[in-house]
């Protein structure tokens, strides 16, 4: 047969080929659309397209008094309500001068931390998941059911809780919950072993992560990466160590970092994540101070004029409330959130440059974003 | 309550003027020339207003309070830095709560940032936000853009902060931090701040085709409605029409 020279090389003509993805794919956990251009099975160049879940939040924030923003910052961070009602609360107390009471901070500190866990939870088994590992996901469902359950008998919300006041909690613990978070601490700590056992020499998840998405600590800061992705790579910033808040300063606990920057390191800074918080959760359920669980708060929230950025540790990197009040109305006259998930999501067009397809999702899970948060 | 949705022409006091600004800056928003005449109707409406509601005083707020820091508390070494190595870019220092903000002129934004970033005592690496905020009556322009800066190395925040007007250009920083790219675009997008020098210049938020910036304190918290589907444009004819029968 002769094949002509020209058709062959035809036939193997190398275009970049442009795809969309998403922005409904399951691998994208939620609404966001990538638009990838491809040479072969290899990513040249991707677009990050967000913006589908906007509900403009910040705007609505400004048109609400004081105490109906804590119900919108649930809807921020979905999968970690109660971390975005703490940071808030924090930052209002902060901008008015008030004093929240230990057994205030102390009650903080465990549903933050039980947050932590539970984000942790949605984010191995879907991680996981998109990765190929469908077992891990039911096992890590089934823990963050417990932490669920914990929230419903504190709250009476299994999602959007609505857990924090300006000053303060809403309610006391019902009696006999510190009890239960102690048993779910015992029960986790076997549950964290086992995903180990799952994932961390599973000779397919090293093959999958090791390697995928380097990214050096001076990279990562300049790109504003935070949480996790940062501490992956090898840089200690936590804000619960370097600017504690709520009970963090009595806490004893250690911050995870990795030192390749990878995909395999940023789980593994999550996974020992899982233990720290057991730690904390434990300390504090244990030494709970007996007292008054609001503040003196004035009857009508008011700031004075001024204005201030505060930030958290939320679990997925750090969470910033920059608030602005005029002093004479009943709302915010600027309220700005600083979505972790959003600056770390910026971090996934350097990340996926020059890696597989196949990979793209494996960098979108290992950034940890929720949409809810990216778009506000 | 004041929660509730209003057409802007009901606005209580505070919101008034910026209220009426609305229109005529969106409708405008294009033209440069547009500006004094925004000014013009936002001037005319508050004393037809506070007729029908005899107690406010002042109609919007002009400006952040900015207490400069009390007489006993020295300023941080990289501000004093600052002040020398980089002459003129230090307009105010201002001390609230802890935190320190610096008031850069927006001509020395870029030589400030890069010196915040390098020096040895400052080092600040890590941009943690760019946002704004919009005082529409403020004559010295109406943005306050505002950049949250921490330091991974000395663990310390600063921010500082640039007033601009409507249509003034500010040099874009994500050469000094890359993850100012997203959050200028984001100011960009909910408040129309004309950023120069951007890789990446696009609404990020907003549909590509919005029309108007959300955030600006005279865009009606409820949007241009069902309007928006037909013809953005007749939505923003339609409320300075409005807006022109309220005055007259």
């Amino acid at each position: 047969m002769d094949t002509p020279v020209v058709h062959h090389g035809a036939m193997f003509d190398t275009n970049e080929l442009v795809i969309n993805m998403g922005p409904q794919h399951p691998s994208t956990h939620g609404v966001l659309r990538v638009v990838l251009r491809l040479d072969g099975e290899k990513v040249v160049d991707a677009d990050v397209v967000i913006g589908y879940l906007h509900r403009g939040i910040e705007k609505l924030s400004e048109n609400r008094n004081w105490t109906q923003i804590i119900l919108l910052t649930d809807r921020m961070d979905y999968v970690a309500a109660a971390t975005n009602n703490v940071g808030y609360c924090e930052t209002v107390e902060k901008l008015m001068s008030l004093e929240v009471p230990r057994r205030a901070r102390y009650v903080r500190t465990i549903l933050c931390e039980l947050q932590r866990i539970a984000s942790h939870c949605l984010w191995i088994g879907t991680h996981a998941m998109d990765i190929g590992a469908m077992t891990v996901f039911l096992y890590a469902f089934r823990e963050r059911e417990l932490i669920l359950d914990l929230f419903e008998e504190f709250c009476g919300a299994r999602l959007t809780y609505n857990s924090m006041r300006i000053g303060g909690l809403p309610l006391d613990l019902p009696p006999g919950w510190d009890r239960k978070v102690l048993e779910f601490c015992s029960v986790m700590d076997s549950k964290v072993d086992e995903y180990e056992e799952l994932l961390t020499h599973n000779r397919i998840w090293l093959e999958r992560t090791k390697g995928i998405g380097v990214i050096s600590g001076k990279d990562a800061v300049a790109l504003g990466l935070s949480g996790p992705p940062l501490r992956g790579s090898g840089v200690p910033k936590d804000v619960r160590k370097d600017e504690p808040y709520a009970a963090y300063d009595e806490m004893q606990f250690d911050v995870p970092i990795g030192t390749a920057g990878d995909t395999y390191d940023r789980y593994l800074v999550r996974l020992e994540e899982f233990r720290q918080s057991l730690r904390i959760i434990r300390q504090a359920t244990e030494g709970i101070p007996e007292g008054p669980i609001v503040g003196k708060v004035p009857r009508l929230i008011k700031p004075a004029a001024g204005e201030t950025y505060h930030a958290i540790e939320s679990p997925k990197g750090e969470l910033g409330y920059f608030i602005v009040s005029d002093g004479k109305s009943t709302n915010p006259y600027r309220f700005r959130v600083r979505p972790p998930s959003f600056c770390n999501l910026q971090g996934l067009r350097p990340l996926i440059r020059g890696h597989l397809i196949a990979d793209v999702v494996a960098l979108i899970g290992s950034l940890d974003v929720v949409l809810g948060e990216v778009d506000r | 309550m004041a929660e509730a949705p209003k057409p802007p022409s009901d606005a209580t006091p505070p919101e008034a003027a910026p209220g009426s600004a609305a229109s005529a800056a969106a409708a405008g928003k294009p033209a440069a020339a547009k500006a004094p005449g925004a000014e013009a109707a936002a001037a005319k409406p508050p004393p037809a207003k506070a007729a029908a509601h005899p107690p406010p005083a002042a109609a919007a707020p002009t400006g952040p309070t900015e207490p400069a820091p009390p007489a006993g508390l020295a300023l941080p070494a990289f501000i004093t830095t600052l002040q020398r190595v980089v002459p003129g870019s230090v307009s105010h220092v201002s001390y609230h709560l802890g935190d320190w903000t610096i008031v850069v002129p927006v001509a020395h934004l870029v030589e400030t940032a890069r010196h915040l970033r390098d020096a040895a005592d400052a080092v600040f690496d890590f941009c943690s936000d760019v946002t704004a905020t919009d005082w529409p009556p403020r004559a010295e322009g109406r943005f306050d853009v505002v950049y949250c800066l921490y330091s991974t190395r000395h663990r310390h925040r600063v921010r500082i902060k640039v007033k601009v007007g409507e249509l003034q250009p500010v040099p874009s920083v994500t050469g000094i931090w890359p993850s100012a790219n997203w959050l200028e675009r984001e100011v960009y997008d909910m408040f129309g701040v004309n950023f120069t020098g951007h890789p990446d210049r696009r609404r990020i938020l907003m549909p590509d085709d919005w029309q108007g910036f959300p955030q600006r304190k005279d865009y009606p918290l409820e949007g241009p409605g069902e309007l928006l589907m037909e013809n953005p444009l007749d939505w923003l004819k339609l409320r300075q029409a409005r807006e022109q029968a309220d005055i007259e």
